[in-house]
């Protein structure tokens, strides 16, 4: 029972997402920043005609496609750009729904090298919701133009996930992404970020927080990072609640009469 | 629970910063100095509005312009493949009724939509994609939002608008951006009063004939680009006026919040974007003139020819419209192309000249001089023309428009007020403005 | 002092913001929290919105909003390139 739900559970996830299940292609999300040339990454990995324009929430429907890499096919989802995944706007849903609850199996998360501290925000947050992530630091020639420079071993180290520079726009560094992609997918290598600690208080609320949400979601534990729970739950973000006990309730459902496809 | 998350938001962003300063060397913190310089001329008091109003008049201008030299040699290509092709229909004997439904109707339609409609919309849209890539396009929100606020919505409706020049469905998929519901759905009732581009080119047409033809050579392309400006400048204030109207009636609502960023300025790669935003428009042009204004010209060429007593029912159709349209400034002929012309805002004109030309043959696309002559011999004046624009500008959305405006809201309601709407006000305003015309 | 108040050209730090619920939350996850940086760009030509450098980014404000921002002025902004 617990290998089928497990499996049926994922597929009832991403469905609802409109993922194609049977195909089993790996899923590759695109996630960053408004205005960090996530959309040229996402041309580059899938050669789609798709225009990118230079204005924040350009990319406001979910765009998906696809690409080969050594006869293997990747599934490619763009999501919107948001800053943060905090708020309750309906961009940063979206993608945090989709990280929260498709789970990708790599979350690619495009920043702009010019603006590193802001862009970390999101990257940060990212890591503290999913392991599997790569950080491209795109616009790599915009730094050569301002005349400063990013340590890159140095950025690995702190965050602890592989950070590729790349100029998107002149398809440089794209090749590196797809390998890191691969590699992760085929377990070649394994990415422990570094995860945030936060002050005592709030970690020890953590702490206390974290078995009573296990024992409330018994269904959900092996999906969800309770960890990342914990923390909105702190916050008081009530969405995600709703949206987590609608999904135990189809699980249920899925469990006791594996026909019936639930919807999120 | 405040305290809480006001904590965990200043926690992650503190280590962003620990982060960041620890690996990044030598930064200066702000942009170029020439980028403040540009945003402070093209957002300051004297020069903002201008140069918005200039860039959009240049756009047009470029595009009449640079349109008249393509649409010829189209014509003429197109002309002389129609030319071999009858030899062909004559060698094979083949029946007139034929030549007259695949040549007359459909070929010679296409290919008026392809060298009148072509030229402009493949001008036009890689100019607007290049200012979309530099980064231009949020200054413009940010410029108007003050108006929006006032109209009660938001300025991020101005992206939406700019985008309804291309298509008014791309428009209307645009609207995502704005996070109110209420506010997005006022955006998408009006984005229909930006002429797309199926429709500037029949403005750009009738004001180059009957505003720019009665100048001289030299002016008349400034008069025409003038004209057009101030048609699209009237669907600005169409549109503000109705968002403020439905922000006080139908969709009442204080305005949301907004968060706008200006990104800096990115050099566009002119190549790659203008080759692609080219055969982008090349094909979508090309492919539409195939599946609309095809067998458009086949219906209206079968309409023109099925006579019922005297009459064909296209003229029986558009004598019983006549009354009423005069009132609005224009003919029966003119209404019904307006309502033929529901599928795709292009074919109205071909529809048109048709219809006018009773045999329903279209002819040949190369002279705006006969085209002029068809509609002036048809009563045609320049209040015609006026109202003709108007109501171009105003009139309901396209069918893809409603059908996305459908798909976006999932609501059938307001997807018929969006489509009634805006026909009630092209029918008040050409009203008003007719009268008001005779009255002096 | 308030965010709106702040005269073009001049640097502050955000003190506390002055709102609660969902606006709090936004402004927040823009990086307006407190002893963060901010430089007042420059206005709409209509008088409203503002274009203020956060963190990096230039983001442009309504008045509502940055009435809410309280801020400690710092001395005035000069040019840094």
């Amino acid at each position: 029972m617990g290998l089928t739900s497990q499996s049926s559970g994922i597929n009832v996830l991403r469905e609802s997402f409109n993922l194609n299940t049977e195909k089993k292609n790996p899923i590759i999300a695109l996630a960053g920043n408004p205005n960090t040339g996530k959309s040229t990454v996402f041309n580059e990995l899938t050669g789609l005609k798709q225009h990118t324009g230079n204005w924040p929430g350009k990319t406001v429907t979910r765009a998906q496609g696809y690409y080969l890499y050594h006869n293997n096919k990747y599934t490619v989802v763009d999501l919107p750009g948001t800053y943060s995944l905090l708020s309750n706007s309906t961009e940063e849903k979206i993608s945090r729904d989709f990280i929260c609850f498709a789970k990708p199996d790599v979350t690619l998360i495009v920043t702009d090298a010019t603006n590193l501290e802001r862009n970390l925000n999101l990257v940060i947050q990212i890591t503290e919701l999913t392991d599997n992530v790569i950080m491209c630091l795109n616009f790599m020639d915009e730094v050569k133009k301002k005349n400063f420079s990013i340590d890159i071993k140095g950025l690995i180290k702190d965050l602890g996930i592989p950070v590729v520079p790349t100029i998107a726009r002149e398809d440089k560094g794209i090749n590196e992404l797809e390998q890191y992609i691969e590699d992760i997918i085929n377990n070649n290598i394994i990415i422990k970020p570094e995860k945030i600690s936060y002050s005592k208080k709030i970690e020890d609320r953590i702490t206390k927080l974290i078995p009573a949400l296990k024992k409330q979601y018994v269904e959900l534990v092996n999906y969800l990072n309770f960890r990342w729970l914990a923390l909105r739950y702190l916050e008081g973000d009530n969405k995600i609640f709703e949206t987590i006990d609608k999904l135990k309730q189809n699980l249920i459902i899925q469990n006791n009469n594996p026909d019936v496809k639930g919807e999120l | 629970m405040n305290s809480y998350r006001d904590q965990i938001v200043k926690d992650i962003y503190n280590k962003a910063e620990e982060i960041a300063n620890k690996n990044v060397k030598n930064k200066q913190l702000d942009r170029y100095k020439w980028e403040d310089k540009i945003d402070d001329i093209l957002t300051s008091k004297l020069l903002g509005f201008p140069i918005m109003l200039l860039l959009l008049g240049a756009i047009f201008w470029i595009t009449i312009v640079g349109a008249n030299y393509p649409s010829a040699l189209l014509a003429d290509l197109l002309f002389w493949i129609e030319g071999q092709v009858t030899k062909l229909f004559f060698a094979l004997n083949s029946p007139a009724w034929l030549h007259g439904i695949l040549i007359l109707g459909v070929y010679k339609t296409m290919a008026w939509v392809i060298s009148v409609m072509l030229p402009p919309m493949a001008i036009f849209f890689p100019l607007f994609t290049l200012l979309e890539d530099v980064g231009y396009l949020p200054r413009v929100a940010f410029n108007l939002d003050n108006f929006f606020k006032r109209a009660g919505t938001n300025g991020k409706q101005s992206l939406a608008m700019s985008m309804g020049f291309g298509c008014n469905a791309a428009g209307i998929i645009s609207t995502r951006i704005i996070e109110s519901p209420r506010e997005r759905l006022i955006a998408i009732i009006t984005n229909n009063f930006v002429p797309c581009n199926g429709r500037f080119p029949t403005l750009i047409v009738l004001a180059t004939i009957f505003m720019g033809g009665v100048f001289d050579h030299h002016f008349s392309t400034l008069i025409a680009t003038a004209v057009v400006v101030g048609i699209v400048l009237v669907g600005i204030i169409i549109t503000l006026l109705v968002s403020w109207v439905l922000s006080r009636t139908l969709l009442k609502g204080v305005p949301s919040s907004f968060t706008l960023e200006l990104p800096p300025y990115r050099k566009p790669q002119l190549g790659k974007v203008l080759i692609r935003s080219f055969l982008d428009r090349t094909l979508f042009v090309l492919w539409r003139a195939i599946i609309v204004a095809a067998p458009a010209g086949v219906f209206v060429l079968v309409f023109a020819n099925t006579d019922i007593g005297d009459l064909s029912l296209i003229t029986i159709t558009a004598n019983f419209l006549d009354p009423f349209a005069t009132l609005i400034g224009l003919d029966g002929f003119i209404l019904l192309a307006f309502i033929l012309g529901l599928p795709a805002n292009e074919i109205v004109i071909p529809i048109l000249v048709m219809s006018y030309l009773a045999t329903g043959a279209m002819l040949e696309p190369d002279s705006t001089e006969a085209l002029g002559n068809i509609l002036i011999s048809n009563g045609w004046t320049w209040v015609t023309a006026l109202a003709t624009m108007l109501f171009s500008l105003l009139h309901f959305p396209c069918g893809t428009t409603l059908l996305t405006i459908k798909k976006e809201t999932n609501n059938l309601n307001w997807t018929i007020f969006a489509a009634l709407m805006p026909l009630l006000i092209a029918i008040l305003l050409n009203f008003i403005v007719v009268q008001l015309i005779y009255l002096f | 002092m308030f965010l709106n108040e702040l005269k073009t050209g001049n640097k502050a730090l955000v003190k506390k913001i002055k709102a609660s619920g969902e606006k709090r939350r936004r402004l927040l996850d823009l990086g307006l929290i407190p002893e963060t940086e901010v430089v007042s760009k420059r206005k709409s030509p209509s008088g409203d919105p503002g274009a203020f450098l956060i963190r990096g980014t230039m983001i442009a404000l309504r008045s509502e909003d940055t009435s809410l921002i309280e801020i400690k002025p710092l001395n005035k902004y000069t040019e840094g390139r």
